[in-house]
């Protein structure tokens, strides 16, 4: 057996950068002023920011260290659960650090801005190839933002029907934000819950599907990891009392090129680039959301589109249905070129391989475990696979005890306590861009917590302690945050 | 998380199946919820509470409460309208957690129907049903 990856080296102390530093010192040095010096007015003048005096080798250290007490996905394995943590390849970034890419100013002329807007214009095409969808738009920040986009795109198309609708449906086993974007819309969200096998049941959807209820917020695969195998019966469904299907893409990177999402049904879908194309997320970075959508909600969609007349790529406004801009310029442009350069580098073949493989990883995990772990749904699962600490409990360790022990194994605890329907869920993606010699440790590393935990359960509740902090007070955080330096 | 037979249950209060208690006084109840609630929900770090005035039907959702684990909704056992809540959990969430029945109450209500509250389950049928 090879070795776990987590251990204690030395780990080095670090102030607070206004503990450091002395008055005077500079990490820089100012040309000599050329022009005259003048009055400023009294009124335009005030005290500066409280910047402690640093030098050049102080910032680097600090944000070094800083960076040696985290954790990423450069550093190993880091299966958090409906984030899709998967390896972000360097080219991606070497790309989006072009100076034609980074150093493109937005407002710049669109004569000048071919490039980017070409980019663009094929990751559109892209994205509504590899879903099955008509038409899309790249301006969503990110996936919260998409499904606000989804929603106003819902809002706006039963407006344009004269028909206005006030609820819409979302299952229990949704992506957690889907509620709060229907609302934020002026939806009221019905709840619906999922069936013994952790899917939808068509029969209930039917239930509670009207005509005042715009459609429905199916997140496919679900948060359990499961396919929604009734998805074309309940678009049926809500299509025939004209509703209309959103789908959050969140879960995309199980079924890349596999799964016709227009198809089965869907009207409306968000991607999370950062999530199934591989750009860095979380801590690491800003996100997207593009919304790909069906023929008949294209007008609608949020504008400047790119555009291709004669030859050459424009930004129109010229789309008098839209439901308008919803981010300044064209989106979070750095994160669409990461992302194309993800979708050129694989490939059609490989991209539909990605998600076969992200698939197989989590079944292989899934039944590596099941024999260890309470799995909540003994069925094939799709990227991610979820268990609980119902066989712990006996031994008085909780989900959130076995998770902190497995940092001191040296891996990225799973997500934990979501989704709701499994309480004290224990939710594993380990994504396609681990190998099988990593899944294995992971594997053992949790075999071997089950036995600590029968055996010497403080090891569990006193974890982790090879982390530069242990076990943080999470309560007296949110009780009493303290968010200032 | 405690065994069920280490968690506290009163007998001077009904339960629901939603984890509520209600203490029922004339026309009025004050309720919260269980011992068995908020063990399972853990540290709760903020509860949101409805206004004085409002009417809730009995399964309506009058509020959320927060743990560092998940936010839950909390479900009314019966129906009334609010005439008090307690303001004081907004800063000490954790009496919920502390002392359930007392201190960490949530709301005060005029029942629409006094005899409501004796249609609930008492100490021994609500601990039957935690134990499966």
């Amino acid at each position: 057996m090879k070795e776990f990856p987590g251990t204690s080296g030395l780990i080095l102390n670090e102030p607070l950068l206004w503990e450091k530093g002395k008055k005077g010192r500079c990490g820089f040095s100012l040309p000599r002023r050329d022009v005259e010096s003048f009055p400023v007015d009294e009124n335009l003048a005030g005290d500066g920011p409280d910047f402690p005096d640093l030098s050049e080798v102080d910032v680097v250290r600090h944000y070094t260290r800083l960076s040696q007490w985290n954790f990423s996905v450069d550093s190993g394995m880091y299966p958090l659960g409906s984030c899709t943590m998967k390896y972000n390849p360097k080219t991606n970034e070497r790309q989006a650090a072009q100076p034609g890419f980074a150093a493109a100013h937005p407002m710049l002329h669109p004569d000048l801005s071919q490039g980017i807007l070409k980019l663009m214009f094929d990751l559109e095409r892209f994205l509504i190839e590899i879903t099955g969808m008509d038409a899309a738009t790249l301006q969503p920040a990110a996936g919260a933002h998409g499904e606000l986009a989804g929603m106003l795109l819902f809002y706006t198309y039963h407006q344009s029907k004269g028909a206005p609708r006030s609820k819409i449906i979302v299952p229990d086993t949704a992506h957690g934000t889907n509620p709060a974007s229907a609302a934020l819309c002026g939806y009221k969200p019905v709840p619906i819950k999922s069936n013994e096998k952790g899917i939808l049941a068509p029969e209930d959807v039917a239930a509670v599907m009207d005509e005042q209820t715009a459609g429905i917020m199916v997140t496919n695969p679900n948060t359990l990891g499961l396919f929604e195998e009734n998805i074309k019966k309940i678009a049926e469904i809500v299509h025939a009392k004209g509703g209309l299907v959103y789908g959050d893409g969140a879960n995309m990177n199980a079924v890349m090129g596999i799964t016709d999402m227009g198809k089965i049904g869907i009207d409306v879908l968000h991607l999370n680039l950062h999530k199934t194309f591989s750009t860095p997320h979380g801590g690491g970075g800003p996100g997207a959301g593009p919304v790909c959508v069906l023929k008949h909600l294209e007008p609608f969609l949020p504008v400047p589109r790119v555009i291709l007349k004669k030859g050459r790529y424009l930004l129109s406004e010229n789309f008098p249905e839209s439901i308008g801009t919803l981010h300044a310029f064209n989106g979070n442009v750095g994160v669409l070129v990461k992302a194309y350069s993800y979708i050129m580098s694989l490939g059609a073949e490989n991209l539909k391989k990605a998600s076969q493989l992200a698939v197989l990883n989590a079944s292989y995990i899934k039944t590596q475990l099941k024999e260890t772990f309470k799995l909540a749904y003994d069925r094939p699962c799709m990227h991610e696979c979820v268990f609980s600490d119902e066989l712990q409990q006996a031994h008085k360790v909780t989900t959130l005890d076995i998770v902190k022990r497995l940092m001191d194994y040296g891996f990225h605890p799973p997500t934990i306590y979501f989704p709701l329907v499994v309480p004290g869920a224990i939710m594993i993606e380990p994504t396609e861009t681990e190998s099988k010699e990593d899944i294995d440790l992971f594997v053992q590393s949790l075999k071997a917590i089950a036995k600590e935990a029968a055996e010497n359960p403080q090891l569990l509740t006193e974890a982790p302690t090879k982390c530069h902090r242990r076990r943080l007070d999470e309560t007296m955080a949110a009780r009493k945050p303290c968010l200032t330096g | 998380m405690k065994e069920i037979n280490e968690l506290n249950f009163p007998e001077d209060v009904r339960y629901s199946e939603s984890h509520e208690w209600v203490k029922a006084a004339g026309e009025t109840a004050k309720l919260g919820i269980t011992d068995y609630a908020q063990d399972q929900l853990g540290d709760i770090v903020f509860v949101e509470l409805p206004d004085v005035g409002e009417s809730f039907e009995k399964g309506a959702e009058y509020g959320t409460v927060e743990s560092v684990k998940a936010v839950s909704e909390l479900y009314m056992p019966v129906s009334g309208e609010i005439v008090a809540v307690n303001d004081a959990l907004e800063d000490s969430p954790e009496w919920v957690n502390n002392t359930p029945y007392s201190d960490g109450w949530m709301i005060e209500i005029k029942l629409d129907d006094p005899s409501e509250p004796d249609s609930l389950m008492d100490k021994d049928a609500y601990v039957s049903t935690l134990k499966g």
